[in-house]
C-alpha cells in the first residue's frame, strides 16, 4: 500500500472525525435530528470502509463495532442520550488514536471496554424498546412507505480492475425489497474485441422497498466514482394510486434509451388517440384539450417529484501543501518591492507613459497581495466549535454546568494566526472554566442561573480582529491580584494602579492566586504562555472584569503577518518604518517648542500634553539634527506618545523580513524591509520603545 | 586528531595582514562592501543588516570580534556570506573581510592543533592552524565563532 495513498486516507479520516466531532456535537442538542443522526453513520461507515481498504484493519474492526450501535440508532431502536453521545465521543478518540498509532491501538484495553460499553447499550436499550408501544417512540421515525425506484447502474470499463463484482452489489440490491433486474448488453462489443477484464454490461433494475433512497446510496458507496447510477423515484405512496403506469414510450425517453425527438417522429406516424376520439365524434375537441392539459400538468408534478437528485456539488475547494502557498505569498513580497522601486523610478523619470504603466502594475500588484494573502484565510469558526468539545468535557470533569456560545464564526483569520491562537484561547477557556465560573450551588446562592456561560466571539475592527472571552463567573479578585503582585515584587506597594494594570499582572510567568493546584490549572504558567503567543502575533491582551459578574477577556490580533501598512520616516540617513495602524498624526517640533517645555520631553498639541520620546537619542544618531523635526503622535494601548523623527517620508507598504535570531532581543526593532532603492530600513515597535524609555525615566528619577 | 586522510578546500581571507581561512562549503557567497544599516542596542561587533537580493543578512566584524581594531573600508574590504548552524538552525551570515584571497586545498595531515596560548584567540575560535605555502593559516571553526552564547557573552563585556 503506497504511503501516499495511506496519507490521503488518514487526511480524509481526520476531517471524517472531526466532522463527526461536530454533528456528536450537534446530536447531542437535539436527539430527534434524524438527518444529524445519518451523518454520524455515514461518517462511521466512510471511515470503517476506507479503513478495511487501506488495510487499517484494526480501526475497521473498531468502528464496526460503533456502526453496529449506530445502525440501531437510525432504525429508531436505540434512542439518542447522554450516554451514548460520551460512548461515541469516546469512540472518536479513539478511533483517533488508532489513527496516529498507524493502525495500532495503544490502549486495547480502553477500546474493549467501550466495545462493551456500546454492546451494553444496544442490548439493554433495543431489549426495553420492544416493550413500548412503537407508535410514541422517542426517536420519531414514522414507517416508511414503499418507494419505487428505478435504478440504472452502469459501471465504468475498468471496475473490475478495483475488485467489484457488480453481481454481489446487484444481490445486495435485491436484499432491500422487491426487486426485477433486467440487464443490458447494448455496449457488449464482438467475442475478437472483447477485453475479458472489462465491463461492458450495465443494469436496470426496478426495486420496491421501504428502506428509502438511502439503503439504495449506502449498497453503491464505494463504487459512486466508477459507474454512473442513476435512481428515479417512479412511484410512491403519495402518488395518486392508478395502476396505469407511464406509457412505454415515456419510459423509454426517461431512461435515456429513446430520445424525445424519436418518440414524436415515431407518434406522429401514429394517430393521436385524441385525434381518434374527435374523428369518431365522441368527445369534443375542447374535453380533449382539456384532458391533456390535465395530463401534462399531473405529469409536469409528479415529474418534478421524481425528479432526480441535484447535482454532486462540484469540488469547491481544492487541497494545496502549505508551503506552495507560503511560496506564493514570498514571491508576492518580493513583486511588492520590486514594484516600489519601479514607481520611484518612474517618477525620478518624469516619462508619462512609464509612469501610467508604472502606476497600473502598483494597482495589479496591490491587488494580488491582497487576493494572495486572503488564501490563507480561514473562518475562525472551526477553531471555536473545537472548544464547544474541550467545554463539554471539562464542565463535566469539574462538575460544573456550562455552555459556550459564539458569535463571529465566519469572520476569517489568516491560518498561521489560527494555529498560533489555539493555545491561548485554549488556556484562557480552562481558566473560565476552573477559576471563572463558579459551581452550581454558589452561583444558585449568588442569584444566577446554575448554567455558566462561555461566550467566544471574533469580529473586525479597522485592520485588526478583536477576540472576546467572556464568561458570566465570579470575576477577578483585584484585592488578591494586587497583594500578591505586590508580593512578587511586581507593582511597588503604594502607588495607586488602575484596574487594567493591576488585571494585567496575572500575565506575569507564574503568577497564581490559587490556593491549590488543580490538574486544570493554578500553576501560574497558561498566562504566561498565553501573553507570550499573542505577543508573536504582534497583538495585545486587555482583562476587564466585575467581581460576581464575570470576566471578559480581550484579544487584539493584526489581520496580516506579511504585509503591513506604514510610515516611512528619515533619521539622519538612516530610514525607518513604523507601523500606521497606530498613528495617529504628525506635527512639527520646533526648536522653540523644545525650549518652551525646559528639556522635558513634553508637546502642547491642540492643548493636550503629549510626552514624546526622541529617537535620535534611543538609537544614538549622531549626524545633523534638522531646525524642524517632525513628531509621530501614535496611539499606544490608549496611551498617546509622540516618536520624534527628522523628516517624514511618506506612506510604505512593508513587507516585513524577520531579522533573525541575533536580533531577537533588541527591544523597538520588530523587524526590516527593504525600501525601493534597495537599502534596509528597520521596522520599530513602538510598544517597546515606549517601555523602555518608561524604564529609563523610572530609573533616572530614582 | 587521528583521522582519515582528507583534503578539505578553504577560502582564504585576511584580517588585519593575517590569513584565516574557512571551510569552503559554508561559503554561500562574496560581495563587495555594500550600506550596512546599523540596528541599535547590540554589540559592536555586530555591524548591522545588508540587502541580499531581498533577504535581510546580519554583517559581523570579525576583527572587532576577535579584538582587534575596527575593520577600516578600503577598496579591497568586502563581505563574506557564510551558513552557520546556530542552535540547531541554519542561518545565513555576512563577515567583514579586508580582503579574500583564494580557494586552498589542504589535506587534513598539514593541519596542526591550535596552540593553547599565543593566538590572542579564544581556542574555541579555531579549527586547526594549517601550513599553506610556508605560511600559517588559522582555520576557523565557523559555527563556533558565531554562536549564540558567544554573542550575549561578548554584550555583557562590552568594553
Amino acid at each position: 500500500m503506497s504511503d501516499q495513498h495511506k496519507e490521503v486516507f488518514r487526511e480524509e479520516a481526520y476531517e471524517h472525525l472531526a466532522d463527526l466531532e461536530n454533528s456528536l456535537l450537534e446530536l447531542e442538542e437535539n436527539p430527534e435530528d434524524m438527518e444529524l443522526i445519518g451523518r454520524v453513520f455515514r461518517s462511521m461507515h466512510t471511515i470503517k470502509g476506507s479503513g478495511s481498504m487501506f488495510g487499517f484493519d484494526t480501526l475497521a474492526a473498531f468502528t464496526h463495532e460503533v456502526e453496529t450501535v449506530l445502525d440501531f440508532v437510525r432504525n429508531g431502536k436505540l434512542p439518542v442520550s447522554k450516554k451514548l453521545i460520551s460512548l461515541c465521543l469516546a469512540a472518536r478518540d479513539c478511533i483517533k488514536s488508532i489513527l496516529d498509532g498507524d493502525d495500532h491501538d495503544p490502549d486495547v484495553a480502553a477500546s474493549k471496554k467501550l466495545v462493551a460499553d456500546f454492546r451494553a447499550l444496544a442490548g439493554t436499550e433495543t431489549k426495553a424498546k420492544t416493550g413500548l408501544e412503537i407508535a410514541s417512540s422517542q426517536v420519531a421515525k414514522k414507517e416508511e412507505p414503499e418507494v419505487t425506484y428505478r435504478i440504472r447502474f452502469k459501471p465504468f470499463l475498468e471496475i473490475f480492475q478495483n475488485g467489484t463484482n457488480p453481481v454481489a452489489l446487484l444481490n445486495e440490491l435485491r436484499e432491500l425489497g422487491k426487486c426485477d433486474i433486467v440487464s443490458q448488453m447494448d455496449n457488449l462489443p464482438p467475442l475478437e474485441g472483447l477485453n475479458p477484464e472489462s465491463c461492458y454490461l450495465f443494469w436496470d433494475v426496478i426495486l420496491t422497498t421501504r428502506r428509502g433512497r438511502d439503503a439504495i446510496m449506502d449498497v453503491f458507496i464505494f463504487v459512486e466514482d466508477d459507474c454512473e447510477l442513476k435512481i428515479d423515484v417512479i412511484d410512491d405512496s403519495d402518488s395518486e394510486g392508478d395502476a396505469n403506469y407511464k406509457k412505454l414510450g415515456d419510459i423509454l425517453v426517461e431512461r435515456g434509451d429513446l430520445s424525445a425527438e424519436e418518440l414524436n417522429n415515431v407518434l406522429k406516424s401514429q394517430k393521436r388517440f385524441g385525434e381518434l376520439l374527435v374523428e369518431k365524434g365522441i368527445v369534443t375537441p375542447e374535453k380533449v384539450q382539456s384532458a391533456l392539459v390535465e395530463q401534462q400538468h399531473v405529469k409536469g408534478v409528479r415529474k418534478e417529484r421524481s425528479e432526480a437528485p441535484p447535482p454532486q456539488e462540484a469540488a469547491a475547494s481544492i487541497r494545496v501543501p502549505a508551503e506552495r502557498l507560503d511560496q506564493l505569498i514570498n514571491l508576492v513580497g518580493e513583486m511588492v518591492t520590486v514594484q516600489a522601486r519601479l514607481s520611484q523610478v518612474s517618477l525620478l523619470g518624469g516619462d508619462p507613459i512609464f509612469i501610467a504603466i508604472s502606476e497600473e502594475v502598483e494597482r495589479l500588484t496591490n491587488e494580488l497581495r491582497n487576493t494572495a494573502l486572503n488564501i490563507r484565510m480561514l473562518p475562525i469558526g472551526s477553531t471555536f466549535s473545537k472548544f464547544k468539545r474541550l467545554v463539554r468535557d471539562l464542565s463535566q470533569e469539574l462538575g460544573k454546568e456550562i455552555e459556550m456560545e459564539t458569535f463571529g464564526a465566519e469572520t476569517e483569520l489568516d491560518k498561521t494566526v489560527i494555529e498560533k491562537l489555539n493555545d491561548p484561547l485554549v488556556h484562557i477557556i480552562r481558566n473560565s472554566i476552573d477559576h471563572g465560573i463558579e459551581m452550581p450551588d454558589a452561583r444558585r446562592a449568588a442569584g444566577k442561573s446554575s448554567l455558566g456561560k462561555v461566550l467566544l466571539g471574533a469580529e473586525h475592527s479597522g485592520d485588526s480582529v478583536l477576540i472576546t472571552i467572556q464568561d458570566d463567573g465570579g470575576g477577578l479578585d483585584r484585592d488578591t491580584i494586587r497583594v500578591k503582585a505586590i508580593e512578587r515584587g511586581l507593582l511597588p506597594a503604594h502607588t495607586e494602579a488602575t484596574d487594567r494594570e493591576i488585571y494585567s499582572m496575572i500575565f506575569a510567568p507564574g503568577f497564581s492566586t490559587a490556593a491549590k493546584v488543580t490538574s486544570v490549572s493554578g500553576r501560574g504558567v497558561g498566562m504566561d504562555v498565553v501573553k507570550r503567543g499573542i505577543d508573536g502575533l504582534r497583538g495585545s491582551i486587555s482583562v476587564d472584569s466585575v467581581r460576581g459578574k464575570g470576566t471578559t477577556i480581550t484579544l487584539k490580533i493584526p489581520l496580516t503577518l506579511a504585509i503591513i501598512d506604514s510610515l516611512l520616516v528619515k533619521i539622519g540617513k538612516d530610514h525607518f518604518v513604523l507601523p500606521l495602524s497606530t498613528v495617529e498624526e504628525c506635527i512639527e517640533l520646533t526648536r522653540e517648542d523644545v525650549k518652551n517645555f525646559h528639556g522635558r520631553n513634553l508637546a502642547n498639541v491642540r492643548g493636550a500634553i503629549i510626552p514624546y520620546i526622541p529617537l535620535r537619542d534611543c538609537f544614538r544618531i549622531t549626524d545633523n539634527q534638522p531646525e524642524i523635526e517632525q513628531i509621530v503622535i501614535a496611539d499606544i494601548h490608549g496611551k498617546k506618545v509622540g516618536f520624534v523623527v527628522d523628516h517624514v517620508v511618506g506612506e510604505h507598504q512593508t513587507v516585513i523580513k524577520s531579522l533573525g535570531k541575533m536580533y531577537r532581543d533588541v527591544q523597538g526593532v520588530s523587524g526590516a524591509t527593504i525600501l525601493g532603492d534597495g537599502t534596509v530600513a528597520l521596522i520599530l515597535d513602538m510598544g517597546a520603545l515606549l517601555k523602555v524609555a518608561e524604564l529609563l525615566e523610572v530609573s533616572q528619577a530614582a | 586528531m587521528a583521522e582519515e586522510l582528507q583534503t578539505t578546500q578553504y577560502l582564504t581571507f585576511t584580517l588585519a595582514e593575517e590569513v584565516f581561512a574557512v571551510d569552503v562549503d559554508r561559503v554561500r557567497e562574496i560581495l563587495e562592501i555594500t550600506n550596512i544599516t546599523k540596528v541599535p542596542q547590540v554589540p559592536d561587533f555586530m555591524r548591522g543588516v545588508i540587502n541580499l537580493r531581498g533577504c535581510v543578512v546580519p554583517v559581523l566584524d570579525l576583527r572587532l570580534k576577535f579584538g582587534m581594531a575596527e575593520t577600516a573600508q578600503t577598496v579591497n574590504t568586502c563581505i563574506i556570506v557564510v551558513e552557520v548552524e546556530m542552535d540547531g538552525e541554519k542561518i545565513v551570515l555576512g563577515a567583514l573581510a579586508d580582503s579574500v584571497q583564494e580557494v586552498i586545498e589542504m589535506e587534513s595531515s598539514q593541519i596542526e592543533a591550535a596552540p593553547h596560548i599565543g593566538t590572542h584567540l579564544k581556542t574555541d575560535f579555531l579549527k586547526g592552524m594549517g601550513k599553506h605555502d610556508n605560511r600559517f593559516v588559522m582555520i576557523l571553526d565557523i559555527d563556533k565563532v558565531f554562536s549564540g552564547s558567544e554573542l550575549s557573552a561578548v554584550s555583557g563585556q562590552e568594553s
